[in-house]
């Protein structure tokens, strides 16, 4: 009974995590709406992850893509706000709501090429680079129905990746199994901003993708990391700004309070299993009915979806 | 004849120089809360376990018995503002209007609050609220208009607050609509919270202020510190049934638990009936007093 059961939820993350299924909408009302945060970092919002968008004098750096449906609109609401070339663009994870336009907005920007590749070259062809953690390229790669032409043509598979572009210092940071195995958050150091991808949301509760790595430990462990690059304001009210992954531009105040629901629920979880209960005495227990409110969604982001993966990612 | 078109002139130019603007007021200046109204509420704070009086349903009673308030001695706790539809339950405020220089219309109304400095806007241009994905603030996005002679106020874009400052929460979704209302040297502050997530009903609350001219805003520099050394990520709480602590207010008041545990039924007097018919805590313990 229990090993049917989590097969079933397993089986059901594995189909609503696959970037097809979660393509399968009607984009023609959607609208991109661009959301300053900076001076030069834009939040863009539309159906989908949330982009963020930094210009500079170097170009344009994009992280995450929505889908392809809405590449047109996306591309013109960037070229809104600069005309300079597109050369960057960062996944923050695999998902088909932040990879979907990877193919489009790549092919609209340039990698800038030179020294070895070819003296006379001024791009490598291959459109923007694509940067991302090695897990995001594994994991598209695992689904024979994703194009290649979404895949990351830049990878990194240590703690951290650095770049310096438009003048300032970008961190890319990975977060091991939080809402994947290959999150990355993105830490703009001269602008004080961070992208989180869907390793913190404002919306619902955390997908905690298990069929990719996820644990409900490694968004504790995230929404931490995030906690500790952020510093705030007098009156902790703004200071470092926070892009999440889907929802509401953020500051500190938004980010503890997510990181102590899921602390407190963690813990309630813990306790139960730890007194010998077992899966379905706990959904019936409810130990998030008090969050459930605010933070309970529908599918993926619903709590049956969020206890039974917090449960099971629960070391014993 | 001479004397009236003296009389005339000069009244003109009185009338033109502090010109009554539609059913504006003007509530600019330091006023002073008047304490004894609601004073353990406010000054002291309240005790732990005291949610009578306030609206909330079941999923806010258990997060406010979860509370710890250990929670507030982390450093990213430490300085957290009272949000603004709390701070009439602190202290003194400040309110001054800025006015577009030429044509003197009222572009904003602000208010400072002692605790944290905290200084919010009320804008009177008749600009629109932000979109949802817009930051919330501990003060909110704040627009106002005149209603006679009253300032309303109208509040959206809130991270989640409290409605006490013992674990009540006040969600991130809630919108406050607010009453600024003078009479000569008195401000009646009416705030008035629904709360879709945690309220089964609108929670209304008055506060009065005196008009000052003695008194000031005083700075109220915050800065965080470690206080103890604890694990990194450890978060203070109370697993549901073991939080003795939310006992405190019904047990030294002699108060039956349901009532001390809040709802919107406890508002009412007719809750005074149901109250005689609950067991005090004096009751439960053998009669002790």
């Amino acid at each position: 009974m229990k090993n049917n059961m989590i097969k079933q939820f397993i089986a059901l993350v594995i189909l609503l995590a696959s970037p097809l299924v979660m393509a399968q909408q009607n984009f023609d009302d959607i609208e991109i709406q661009a959301l300053k945060v900076r001076d030069n970092i834009y939040m863009l919002v539309g159906s989908g992850g949330n982009i963020t968008v930094q210009i500079g004098a170097e170009g344009v750096l994009v992280i995450d893509t929505q889908y392809a449906e809405l590449s047109d609109k996306i591309l013109a609401k960037i070229r809104e706000l600069s005309d300079k070339p597109l050369r960057y663009i960062i996944n923050t994870h695999h998902h088909g709501d932040h990879v979907g336009g990877n193919e489009n907005i790549k092919n609209a920007g340039f990698t800038l090429s030179g020294g070895n590749v070819g003296a006379a070259l001024s791009t490598a062809g291959q459109g923007a680079t694509i940067l991302a953690h090695e897990n995001v390229l594994l994991n598209l790669a695992s689904d024979e129905n994703v194009s290649t032409e979404l895949w990351p043509t830049l990878t990194y598979f240590s703690d951290k990746k650095d770049i310096f572009f438009n003048g300032e210092g970008v961190r890319i940071i990975h977060q091991p199994n939080a809402h994947t195995n290959g999150d990355s958050i993105i830490f703009f150091r001269k602008s004080d901003v961070i992208t989180t991808g869907d390793a913190y949301i404002t919306s619902f509760y955390p997908f905690i993708d298990m069929s990719s790595g996820g644990t409900l430990q490694g968004f504790i462990d995230a929404s931490n990391a995030i906690i500790d690059l952020i510093i705030p304001e007098y009156g902790q009210d703004g200071g470092t700004l926070v892009i999440p992954g889907h929802g509401r531009l953020s500051d500190i105040g938004d980010v503890i309070n997510w990181r102590e629901m899921l602390t407190i629920v963690r813990d309630r979880i813990k306790d139960m299993k730890d007194r010998g209960m077992s899966l379905e005495e706990v959904l019936a227990a409810k130990p998030t009915r008090d969050y459930d409110p605010r933070w309970a969604g529908q599918g993926i982001f619903s709590t049956e979806n969020f206890v039974t993966a917090a449960y099971m990612t629960l070391e014993d | 004849m001479g004397r009236i078109y003296c009389r005339i002139s000069l009244l003109l130019i009185f009338s033109m120089a502090s010109f009554s603007a539609a059913a504006e007021k003007n509530f600019s200046g330091v006023w002073v809360g008047n304490y004894s109204e609601d004073f353990p509420d406010r000054l002291p704070g309240p005790e732990l376990g005291d949610y009578a009086g306030l609206p909330i349903n079941d999923a806010d009673r258990l997060r406010a018995q979860s509370w710890s308030a250990s929670l507030i001695a982390l450093p990213e706790y430490q300085c957290r503002v009272h949000p603004s539809d709390y701070a009439s339950s602190f202290a003194n405020i400040r309110i001054w209007e800025e006015r577009e220089p030429i044509s003197e219309e009222l572009i904003a109304i602000r208010v400072q609050h002692f605790a944290w400095q905290t200084r919010r806007t009320i804008w009177m241009d008749g600009r629109e609220h932000p979109p949802e994905y817009a930051q919330h603030t501990s003060m909110g996005f704040s627009t106002g208009e005149w209603v006679g002679h009253q300032l309303k106020v109208k509040t959206t874009h809130l991270k989640e607050g409290w409605l006490r400052r013992n674990g009540v929460t006040r969600s991130d979704q809630a919108t406050v609509t607010e009453y600024f209302i003078r009479h000569d040297d008195l401000l009646t502050w009416t705030v008035i919270i629904d709360d879709p997530v945690y309220l089964d009903e609108p929670f209304i609350r008055n506060r009065d202020y005196i008009y000052s001219i003695d008194n000031q805003i005083g700075n109220y520099p915050c800065d965080p510190v470690i206080e103890m050394v604890r694990e990194p990520g450890y978060i203070p709480h109370h697993l549901p049934g073991t939080n003795t602590d939310m006992l405190i207010y019904s047990e030294r008041h002699d108060i039956p638990l349901e009532g001390a545990m809040g709802g919107a039924n406890t508002m009412y007097p007719e809750y005074m009936e149901r109250l005689q018919e609950l067991p005090r805590p004096s009751e439960l313990a053998g009669g002790q007093e």
